[in-house]
Parts: C-alpha cells; sequence; structure tokens
C-alpha cells in the first residue's frame, strides 16, 4: 500500500492516483482545497506544502515522492484547539492578508523558514519568500508577519511545529 | 472605529486556507469545460469541426457560436467582443467552442481534437499600421480603426509656444502589462430547481457578470444570480474576460441541466484576458523661463486591440488628466484609441492615468533641468491649489487642495533636498566604484471615482435582527482590497457598536440593487457614503421608536457605546432590548440608502467640465542605485503619501499603498506584455516577470487627511492613486543617476547607455 501522511493522519494512495500532482491530490482526492492553484509551473508558489520539513511546490512535485512522508497543508498548521498558529495569528495581526490566494503558500514558507531558522532578519525573510508571488500586498505586511511571528514564538517559547504535529 | 487594528472579515478564512474561491467548489454531478482558441491571429471563414471531439470519451457537449440562444457577442460599450467566436477571429484569444465532459483531464484532451480551419488576413499588429491608409479594418462596427477621440481645448497654445523660453518636443511609450491576479479565471455555474443560473466566479463586478451571462443565455437578468465569494485579485482585470468565462459555464449549465465548472489554466488567462492600454504619447511642452508651463499641445494613441471594452473611459481620463495635476491655460490634446489584431486591453488600476503621469512627470523634470530649476520648485511653481483652475476648466474649491502639503510631506520624510545633491548624474560618487545614485519623485491627482464617465450611484441595505445583532450589504464587491471590512467599520462607527454586531451579509445580484462596479477607486468614497445614508435613516427609524422610552425626544436620541442613548446620558437601551421594544411595536428594523456622487459636467467637443468631484493628491519618492557596468538598478527607499480623505482601516490602507507601489515598480521596471506576431511572447511567470519578495526596498506610507467634504464618510480612496505615479519617479531617479532619459516602458538599461 502506498501511504502518506498529511497533516498527521495516514492515506493509503490508490495506485490510480500515483501518476497525479500532489497538488491535484491534496485539492481533488483529500478536498484539501487550501493549497492554491496558480500557474501549474511551480513559478508562482501558491501551491506550497511542507513536504518532511521543507517547503515544495506541490504542483511539480508527484505525490509517488511524497509516498512515506510527512505532508503538511495550510489545513494543519492550526492548533489542537482550532487556535490559530502564530505564524497565521500574525499575517491577520500585521495586514499581510488581501485576495488571500498566496496566503496560505506564503504561510507555509515561512513556517519551513522558521521550522530552520527562528530569528531571520528581514532580508532573510524576503529571500525564503521569493518563491512565492504575491500581486496585492507589496509584500511588506508580509515581512512584517513572519517577522512577528518569529519574535511572538521566541519570546513567548512557543512551539514552531504545525499544529497537526503537536496533536499526536 | 479602531484605526490601528488590521481588521478583515475574511482573515481568519484566509490564512487557513477555508476561504471558498471558485476552484474549491465542487458539486455533485458537475462537468467540466475547457475553452477552445480559434488559433488565427487575424482570419475570416472560420469552421469548427468538433465531431472527433465529441468521440472522445468523457465529452458531453461541444459548445460553439452556433448554440447560443442569446448574443454570442458583448461588451460594456460596444457590444463587439466574441464570447463564442464564429466566422471572423480578430485576435489570438478568440474562443471558438467550450468543450463541456466529465473530467477536467477530458475535457482538456476533446478541446486538443477539435479542429479548426479559417483563411487568414493580413493582421494589424501595431498603432502605426493600424493609422495607415487602406489598412484592414478590425473593428466589427465602423469603418476605421480609431475608435475612439477624445478633444481637450484649453485656451490656444499655438501661439503662446513661440514666446516660450524652452519648447520641449517629446515621445513616450509604454507597454501592455498583464493583471496577473494570482486566481486564474474560474467559474461554476449551477442550473437551480427555480429556473435561474446560480453563478460562482473569480469575478469582480457581479453586475457587469450577470450582464454579459444574461446577453448569452437570451435570457432577464433575473434569471441569473450572481453570488459573492472570495476572488483572488481583479485590479480592474476580471471584468469582461472573467465575465464571459462565467457566461460560457452558465450556457455550458444550461444546455447540460447540470453544475459546471470552467477554472482557466495560467496559460489561457495570459492568451485570453484583457491587457493595460499599451500608449505612445506626443508633447509639446513651452516653458517660461521662470519655469512655468505656458503652453502644451498633447497627441496620444491607445492600443485598444481587437475589441472596444472600456477604451472610450480609459482614454477619457487621459484625457481629463491629460497634464497631471498642473494648471496650464493653454493646452490642447487628442487622445485617440486604436484597433489592433492585439489582445483586446481594458480596465486595469489606474485607468489612463499611468501611462500620462509617466510622460507628465518626467517633462517637468526634463523641464526643471534644462531651465537649472529646481524639480521641486518645477513643481510647485505650477500645481494646482485651492481654487485652481484645471486644463478641464474645473475650478478646484469644493475640496481641500493639498498638493502641496503632500508633497512638502514626502520630501520631508525621504529628505530629498539633501538627497537630490547627491545623485550622480552618470558620475560615481567614489573613484573606481561603478555605482550610480539617484532620487526621483513625481506627483498626481486623480478624480475619484467614475466622474463624468458614467452614472455614479450606490446602495446600502441594513437589515436589522430582533436579537440586537445587525447585517449589512452594499453593492459594492470584495475583491480582496478588504472592502466589506471597511463598509464594516463604518456602519459600527456610525451607529456606535461594537464591529462584532455588524455583520456583512454574503451579496448577490439578486439581493441587493446595481450599484455599478467596484471600480475607479469608487469602493470606499461610493459605499462607503451609501453606508452613511442608510445609517442615518437606520437611527432615524429607531429614534422614532425608542424616544418614548428613552423619555426624550427622537432627536435627543443618541447612539455610541454600542447602546442607544436618552438626553443626558440618563436613559439608555442595549441593542437587545432596543430590538425587543421594536419587535414588539411590529416595526421592522431595516433600512436601505442610496448615495448618488455629486454631479460632474462635461463637454465632449471642447474637453472641458467638472471632470471629477474630488481629487486624491499623490506624491511618491524613490531612491535607487544603477550599476553602471551592467545598468542593473536597485531600488532602495520608497516612500508614498496620498491625501485619502479619511483613513478607514490604516493597516489595510497602507497595504493597498504598498501593494499599489509594487505593481508600478513592476511596470516601471520588469513587467512586458509583448507579442510576437500577435501572439503573446510570455504565458507564465517564467517569462513575464512580477516583483518579488527580494526585487522590493522597505516602503513607507504616508497618510494625509483631509476629510472631504463630497464624501460622506471623508474617505476618498486609494486602490489606483497608489499605482499611478512610481514609474516616473523611477525613470527621474534613473535620470539622476545615469544623466540618461528613459522614455520606453519597461524602463531597460544597457552597459552602452552608461559607457
Amino acid at each position: 500500500m502506498n501511504q502518506i501522511t498529511i497533516n498527521g493522519a495516514p492515506y493509503g494512495v490508490a495506485d490510480d492516483d500515483l501518476e497525479l500532482s500532489l497538488l491535484e491530490y491534496l485539492r481533488e482526492r483529500r478536498f484539501l482545497t487550501g493549497t492554491k492553484n496558480g500557474c501549474e509551473r511551480g513559478l508562482c508558489g501558491s501551491c506550497t506544502v511542507i513536504v518532511d520539513g521543507k517547503a515544495l511546490r506541490s504542483c511539480r512535485t508527484p505525490v509517488e515522492k511524497a509516498i512515506g512522508k510527512s505532508v503538511v497543508t495550510i489545513e494543519g498548521m492550526e492548533g489542537p484547539g482550532g487556535e490559530p498558529h502564530p505564524i497565521q495569528k500574525a499575517f491577520m495581526d500585521a495586514g499581510a492578508i488581501q485576495c488571500g490566494f498566496c496566503t496560505p503558500g506564503m504561510v507555509m514558507s515561512a513556517y519551513a523558514l522558521l521550522l530552520r531558522d527562528p530569528d531571520p532578519s528581514r532580508d532573510e525573510i524576503r529571500k525564503a519568500l521569493k518563491g512565492n508571488l504575491c500581486r496585492c500586498t507589496g509584500y511588506q505586511q508580509i515581512v512584517d508577519a513572519v517577522s512577528l511571528a518569529a519574535k511572538v514564538m521566541r519570546e513567548q517559547a512557543l512551539p514552531v511545529e504545525a499544529g497537526c504535529l503537536r496533536k499526536r | 472605529m479602531r484605526p490601528n487594528a488590521a481588521f478583515r472579515n475574511d482573515a481568519r478564512a484566509k490564512v487557513t486556507g477555508r476561504a471558498t474561491y471558485a476552484d474549491d467548489i465542487s458539486i455533485a454531478g458537475m462537468l467540466h469545460a475547457a475553452p477552445v482558441y480559434a488559433d488565427y491571429v487575424s482570419a475570416r471563414d472560420l469552421v469548427v469541426d468538433a465531431s472527433e471531439a465529441l468521440a472522445s470519451p468523457g465529452c458531453v457537449r461541444v459548445i460553439t457560436a452556433a448554440d447560443v440562444p442569446g448574443t454570442a457577442c458583448y461588451g460594456q460599450i460596444e457590444k463587439d467582443y466574441p464570447i463564442f467566436c464564429s466566422g471572423r477571429v480578430r485576435s489570438y484569444g478568440d474562443v471558438c467552442a467550450l468543450v463541456v465532459a466529465e473530467t477536467r483531464s477530458a475535457a482538456k484532451a476533446a478541446a486538443a481534437l477539435v479542429k479548426v480551419a479559417a483563411t487568414p488576413v493580413k493582421p494589424v499588429l501595431t498603432i502605426d499600421e493600424a493609422l495607415e491608409p487602406g489598412a484592414p479594418v478590425v473593428p466589427s462596427y465602423g469603418d476605421t480603426n480609431v475608435v475612439t477621440h477624445h478633444r481637450l481645448r484649453h485656451g490656444d497654445p499655438d501661439p503662446v509656444f513661440e514666446a516660450c523660453e524652452l519648447v520641449l518636443e517629446e515621445e513616450f511609450t509604454t507597454q501592455a502589462i498583464e493583471h496577473a491576479y494570482m486566481e486564474p479565471e474560474t467559474a461554476v455555474c449551477v442550473p437551480r430547481s427555480d429556473g435561474v443560473v446560480e453563478v460562482y466566479g473569480s469575478m469582480q463586478h457581479p453586475f457587469s457578470t450577470r450582464r454579459f451571462v444574461a446577453a448569452l443565455l437570451g435570457e432577464p437578468l433575473s434569471n441569473v444570480e450572481v453570488y459573492t465569494i472570495a476572488v483572488g485579485g481583479g485590479f480592474g482585470g476580471k471584468d469582461d474576460t472573467a465575465a464571459a468565462v462565467c457566461a460560457r459555464a452558465a450556457l455550458a449549465a444550461r444546455l447540460t441541466g447540470r453544475p459546471v465548472k470552467l477554472r482557466y489554466d495560467r496559460e489561457w488567462s495570459f492568451r485570453e484576458s484583457y491587457k493595460r492600454h499599451p500608449y505612445r504619447m506626443r508633447y509639446k511642452v513651452g516653458v517660461s523661463s521662470e519655469g512655468r508651463v505656458l503652453a502644451v499641445r498633447a497627441t496620444m494613441h491607445a492600443d485598444s486591440g481587437a475589441y472596444l471594452s472600456v477604451t472610450p473611459w480609459v482614454t477619457w481620463r487621459s484625457t481629463a488628466q491629460c497634464f497631471g495635476p498642473y494648471v496650464v491655460d493653454d493646452i490642447h490634446a487628442d487622445v485617440y484609441g486604436v484597433a489592433t489584431n492585439n489582445v483586446f486591453t481594458g480596465a486595469m488600476r489606474g485607468f489612463g492615468a499611468p501611462q500620462v503621469n509617466f510622460a507628465v512627470e518626467q517633462l517637468m523634470d526634463m523641464a526643471a533641468h534644462e531651465l537649472k530649476i529646481h524639480p521641486l520648485g518645477m513643481r510647485r511653481i505650477n500645481m494646482v491649489k485651492q481654487d485652481s483652475v484645471t486644463v478641464t476648466g474645473q475650478r478646484l474649491d469644493g475640496h481641500v487642495v493639498s498638493m502641496e502639503d503632500v508633497m512638502n510631506r514626502v520630501v520631508h520624510e525621504i529628505g530629498y533636498r539633501k538627497k537630490y545633491e547627491h545623485c550622480s548624474f552618470g558620475k560615481p560618487a567614489a573613484e573606481g566604484s561603478d555605482e550610480l545614485y539617484g532620487i526621483g519623485l513625481a506627483i498626481s491627482y486623480r478624480g475619484a471615482s467614475l466622474g463624468a464617465e458614467g452614472m455614479d450611484f450606490c446602495s446600502c441595505i441594513i437589515n436589522g435582527q430582533y436579537d440586537g445583532s445587525i447585517l449589512l450589504e452594499t453593492g459594492i464587491h470584495e475583491n480582496g482590497q478588504g472592502a466589506e471590512s471597511a463598509m464594516t467599520l463604518i456602519l459600527a462607527d456610525e451607529l456606535g457598536v461594537d464591529l462584532g454586531r455588524v455583520r456583512y451579509k454574503r451579496s448577490s445580484t439578486s439581493s441587493i440593487p446595481d450599484s455599478g462596479t467596484t471600480v475607479a477607486t469608487r469602493g470606499t468614497v461610493m459605499g462607503g457614503s451609501a453606508v452613511v445614508v442608510a445609517a442615518g435613516q437606520y437611527r432615524d427609524l429607531l429614534s422614532r421608536h425608542l424616544a418614548d422610552r428613552l423619555r426624550c425626544r427622537p432627536e435627543d436620541v443618541t447612539f455610541h457605546d454600542d447602546k442607544i442613548w436618552g438626553l443626558n446620558y440618563e436613559y439608555s437601551l442595549t441593542w437587545e432590548e432596543a430590538m425587543r421594544e421594536l419587535f414588539l411595536q411590529r416595526v421592522t428594523p431595516y433600512a436601505f440608502g442610496t448615495f448618488q456622487a455629486p454631479p460632474v459636467s462635461w463637454d465632449d467637443t471642447t474637453g472641458q467640465g467638472d471632470a471629477y468631484f474630488t481629487y486624491v493628491y499623490s506624491c511618491q519618492a524613490v531612491e535607487l542605485t544603477v550599476d553602471r557596468k551592467t545598468g542593473k538598478i536597485r531600488l532602495l527607499n520608497v516612500v508614498a503619501g496620498h491625501d485619502i480623505g479619511k483613513a478607514v482601516n490604516r493597516a489595510l490602507l497602507l497595504g493597498q499603498v504598498y501593494g499599489g507601489v509594487t505593481q508600478g515598480v513592476g511596470m516601471a521596471l520588469m513587467e512586458d506584455f509583448a507579442y510576437e506576431d500577435g501572439r503573446p511572447a510570455c504565458e507564465n511567470f517564467d517569462k513575464y516577470l512580477l516583483p518579488r519578495a527580494t526585487d522590493l526596498p522597505e516602503m513607507t506610507g504616508v497618510i494625509i487627511e483631509n476629510r472631504d467634504p463630497n464624501s460622506l464618510t471623508g474617505a476618498k480612496g486609494i486602490g489606483e492613486p497608489a499605482l499611478e505615479l512610481i514609474a516616473p519617479a523611477i525613470a527621474n531617479a534613473v535620470f539622476n543617476a545615469t544623466g540618461v532619459r528613459c522614455r520606453d516602458l519597461p524602463i531597460r538599461l544597457r552597459p552602452e547607455d552608461l559607457a
């Protein structure tokens, strides 16, 4: 059986589905529609998810490549009690959201950054978000949000891990 | 009101991935559709053969113009835009069929099997080709490629040029721009049991979309209900094409009796959706030795592409604002829209102003440089001030004309005066360095809302509930800019209630009257004013029925601190108590208000009139460096100042500023929707480059608030002013760094230019 872990829960992938992209699998087989399809060519970053701790563009990742691995999507970020992840809260507080279409991908890229660096500079944040296009915000309040999230997590010693990984 | 809180009614949904965009909708029995392109730039006698496609697995139906019960061509002004083309092909974006299948992959596979054949017609690809005598005529209506011509006649410039110290004659060009909203066009249409077709679409104008859908179906407007759902960006770009996508899906739903989803690939979106108008602008500007602009003659041509869309309105704004925020006594302008076989052009944030500003704000710097006058002084001498008369003959006396103050604030914030002295003008500051430094700025005024371009009114419904909660709805559409949140804040302020009491109701075209399109920076001024009108009526109703309980006269009732108060705060009612009282009186707590924009006027033959009821004043400044070896431009700092009347939602206002500047940076330095023989050269973000997080400096927004008496909230707007002037500011800074004047967008410096 082809097993994939999505947001902490195991799923069996049917053989016929192995040729799908991870994006198609998430959206059309698991109905996890928070991961967005903006270009299908790995250029815009709207489809960013975390696979074994690293940010990947799910539109360019065959689901086969994720077999046996742990995938975290935007739906897995909230805490066990449904509270927003500090990154999500910071996006809300910093005014980092407009049309919202890039937001899930931005949150996931920010999450991957903060997993490896709890105290990034604004330049490092910009570099980490370089693969994620946003047409609305000019990125500034998104950089503010990631910076704020890092600060809050450091100061309050909050775990960076996505909510779905803390439940189990 | 809480001016510093980043309030968004949809923030939680968007940050958790729960916000529902059109492609996130799945319905049992839903079919999928894919478009078929005619695949010619210009051709006639188009024949579509769908027989092979129909036989392919999963294909349910292939729809062409022959299946259209209504009109296959529609448009906002001229009904020339083919939702399904037949016979004549006018651009590479033309769609001739829609394949409907059980799955999306089956629809795409079948679409590839539809055969098209036609007789090619020599395409018209540039403004010059279109204007040549004997050029093939592109439009389906009329007998010329000149599809619109606006005139402005204010004084007489020709005799004045002779007396001018300096006469500049310059040509500028701007490029086609793709809106590049992150969410491609998508529609899900559902035939409902009562005969209505429901539309859930990625579009920014529900009422415009409804007109397109009803026209294609040949059915009354009441048969179509377009719902508001989350939209992944618009920037003016989700009107005609997005509406056509909805209309095609609606027709497929009508013809098959099943829900249909039509989700666009990015490649289809690039190929088919309308762009920003490329402009060619020729200016003759006469200036006195003191730097006063005495005479201007401007001739502009805008590439309208294959279809008219809103070209007459876009070029009208270019006419009304043809010489920026400056007073010129003798000025003539002629602005033409020209049809070509390029993908058509239409509304995009800025709407005919960014192009003009790119020329005018460079001309001001060029004249200042020639006359050895400081660029700030040059602007100060010529800019509009209180009670000035504009080039359209409008006296600016109905609001605070803050142009000079706005410029001063930005100049101070960025330290322009001192930094201007350090500009390189082609000579690196340090020996052995290749880095050139420049600072530049631009100013603008922008007519708020539609102005004399259209009918301008908007309505609002307040539907109080008997438990004290309040449902709010306006005719303004949420495109991601935060319109619903701004309306919610305004109502909470007007009624003195906690934000949590107000719920912005999900709207549809069947639930509120047509309030026009959410365009032209009119959302906050028009929607917000409608909320104030309705809130006034709502307070009056409540005052009348609660005065007895509050032991005062109705006119003494006040609304604040989430309660309703009598005279001297002696008696008060909670909203729960107040609503209970209304219920017992059998009174419906409901108000419907409409705001009509203050009067504007326009004379088409002279281009004179009160073009807009108020103006937003803006100044943006930028610092940058240019590498002399490579020509690479790096932005160091941006300051953007805007008098928006009043800030309703400060964090979101700043977001509009940063986002607008960023789109302007893309226009200035990166974006170019070019064609190769009429075929778009870019089909995705690999070749069409948008600004990324690393391409931008930290930006500072300066908000200037002079409450506008024409707006019932005092607020004007920010969407478009934010975008329309960073490109000339960058061009001016590039000149101040390199001594090279860039008259064409996007700005590209070659090392040989800098040698």
